[in-house]
């Protein structure tokens, strides 16, 4: 028998249901998996008992849903009963929410239970998972003959590189600016960010909330329709939860693009990404147009202002919701000081990290008196501008391709420039000012023997296109590679 | 726009967070490269143009003004690093 750790989730459920093995030995096996695996530091907190309680009640008939005996791993974002939530930050150390998010509600609803809690950029703010408190997680994948310890991407690093590693057969992730796209990119799994809205942004601690969307991660893409299937729905405790049913997702999945056509962006053709990402875009224009698929060229032509942009947005938006973090109601509180103020100030000095901090003050000064129209308002603006530019191309096209990230994971410690590091999300970027549903696939291996990721973009609520796309990739490209274990 | 160190120090008491004379000399230059990167977006010509305020176009709803739930202060408080007779404690503001 294959291994139960290396299986996907659309087997495992169907494994579980044919009584090829019970929902105890997939818990089990997991549960040892995650144990032997510490060393990746993609956990911050283990649950085993949840992933044995969930399997019980699957095993006894207690609980039938899509997900019965499928156990998986949430990003530390989701706010999860009783068991510690940090968002990777010392600041909410100890905090134990007295409630459940939405999205992993309905996951357990689904019958899902829980592996542990995943590692991540702290408050979701990186893409090398470098910026957590807990420290960096270390991908289970290293360039051929080397043993230097590479990031597996962010901010949702703990998830892509559990899912890699065969230590969750699938996780929860949030994207705020391709923080589900570029790890699962630089892990060589897949990974969706649906329609902003889609998801309930309630119960997950919040960093840019009109950005902030939570999606699944997973080895293949049906693994990613059933999980989001799940995930989604409409959530009367999120103002911006789009009041629609959701769609059958994993049962309408079609590889067959006839009649679709393909948008490929010019201005996506960037200086200084690797010949390696640009050659295999051209091959996944291919795979499209076997799978039926006619391939148009199309304009963004704001494309360039789309990083800038993000960077006024989401760090003012994250200076706001992170002024909850106060010393008073949860989380660090910095004794010793005489006043409230010093004790505020003490508090935040201490618990933030330096890219939290950074992001902080660029919010702060950005949203301040005399400089709030020229950068907020601009910004606003120009994010309109994207968002029209995607309205036009969707006129032309029905889904649009590109590469997931300008590079393959990098090692840890390699990029130290803050700005350098944001240009990491370059194509993942504009989709999320649009609030548009995108997808990351694996495509193949660079030179060194690491994953590389194409991305796709689909129209306001069709993230069928985009699924449907990115089966048809995933079926040509049959990327099988998994990380020689290490660990 | 640059901004002076006098300023950063001006935006981290805004923001609440204490900040060493290095931080804040360390600070300056990093936010100046990045407000400088952000300004590139002075070439769009956004005339006209209304600021985005929803991406995905929706009605924001009304609820019914009902209590929907509560009675679970000590939940609320268990995560409080001072509570005291049922209320979150702080130091003393009033002198």
């Amino acid at each position: 028998m294959t291994e139960l750790t290396s299986k996907t989730i659309a087997e495992l459920r169907d494994g579980f249901r044919s009584g090829e093995f019970t929902a105890r030995e997939i818990a089990e096996e997991f549960n040892a998996a995650v144990a032997a695996a510490k060393t990746l530091n993609a956990y911050t907190v283990e649950t085993p008992d949840d992933a044995l309680a969930a399997a019980e009640a699957a095993d006894s008939g207690k609980s039938t849903g899509p997900l019965a005996g499928i156990p998986l791993g949430i990003k530390d974002l989701f706010a999860t009963k009783g068991v510690d939530t940090t968002a990777g930050s010392r600041i909410l150390k100890g905090f134990k929410p007295p409630y459940e998010s939405s999205v992993s509600a309905n996951l357990r609803k689904a019958g899902a239970g829980m592996l542990g809690k995943l590692n991540m950029d702290e408050f979701a703010m990186g893409s090398s998972n470098e910026t957590s408190a807990y420290g960096p997680v270390i991908s289970p994948w290293r360039r051929k003959g080397s043993n230097v310890g590479l990031t597996p991407g962010g901010s949702s690093g703990g998830s892509a590189a559990a899912v890699a590693a065969g230590i969750a057969p699938g996780a929860t992730g949030t994207d705020t600016g391709g923080s589900i796209r570029q790890p699962a990119a630089f892990a060589g799994i897949s990974g969706i960010k649906p329609t902003y809205g889609r998801c309930s942004r309630w119960g997950i601690v919040s960093f840019a909330s009109s950005l902030d969307q939570a999606g699944p991660m997973a080895k293949t893409v049906r693994d990613c329709a059933i999980l989001l299937e799940a995930m989604c729905g409409f959530d009367p405790k999120d103002s911006t939860s789009l009041d629609l049913p959701v769609p059958q997702w994993e049962s309408n999945l079609s590889s067959d693009l006839k009649g679709k056509r393909v948008g490929i962006p010019k201005e996506y053709r960037i200086d200084g990404v690797p010949g390696e990402i640009n050659a295999l875009w051209d091959q996944g224009i291919e795979w499209l147009k076997d799978a039926g698929a006619t391939p148009v060229e199309i304009s963004l032509p704001h494309t360039k202002y789309a990083l800038p942009t993000y960077y006024i947005i989401a760090p003012a938006e994250a200076s706001s919701n992170l002024a909850r973090y106060d010393g008073v109601r949860y989380g660090l509180r910095v004794e010793g000081v005489k006043s409230l103020d010093d004790m505020y100030a003490a508090t935040r000095a201490e618990g933030f990290g330096a890219e939290v901090k950074r992001r902080i003050m660029i919010g702060t000064y950005v949203l301040s008196a005399g400089f709030y129209d020229a950068y907020f308002t601009k910004a606003q603006k120009v994010r309109a501008l994207i968002k029209q530019d995607f309205r036009k191309a969707f006129e032309q096209c029905d889904v649009i391709l590109t590469p997931t990230a300008p590079s393959a994971a990098f090692g840890i410690g390699e990029t130290t420039d803050p700005l350098a590091m944001y240009l990491n999300d370059v194509f993942a970027v504009p989709a999320s000012l649009a609030g548009l549903p995108a997808m990351s696939v694996p495509g193949g291996l660079d030179g060194q023997g690491l994953p590389l990721g194409l991305h796709l973009i689909g129209n306001e609520l069709d993230e069928q296109t985009v699924l449907n796309a990115g089966l048809a990739i995933e079926e040509r490209a049959g990327f099988t590679a998994r990380p020689e274990k290490w660990w | 726009m640059s901004v002076s160190t006098e300023q950063v120090r001006h935006i981290a008491k805004l923001a609440r967070i204490a900040m060493s004379d290095e931080e804040i000399e360390r600070l300056a230059p990093e936010l100046n490269n990045i407000l400088g990167w952000v300004e590139q977006l002075g070439e769009v010509d956004t005339d006209g143009v209304e600021p985005l305020t929803a991406v995905i176009d929706q009605k924001l709803r009304l609820r019914d003004d009902v209590v929907t739930e509560g009675n679970i202060r000590d939940d609320i408080l268990a995560n409080a690093p001072e509570a005291q007779h049922g209320f979150f404690a702080v130091p003393k503001v009033i002198e």
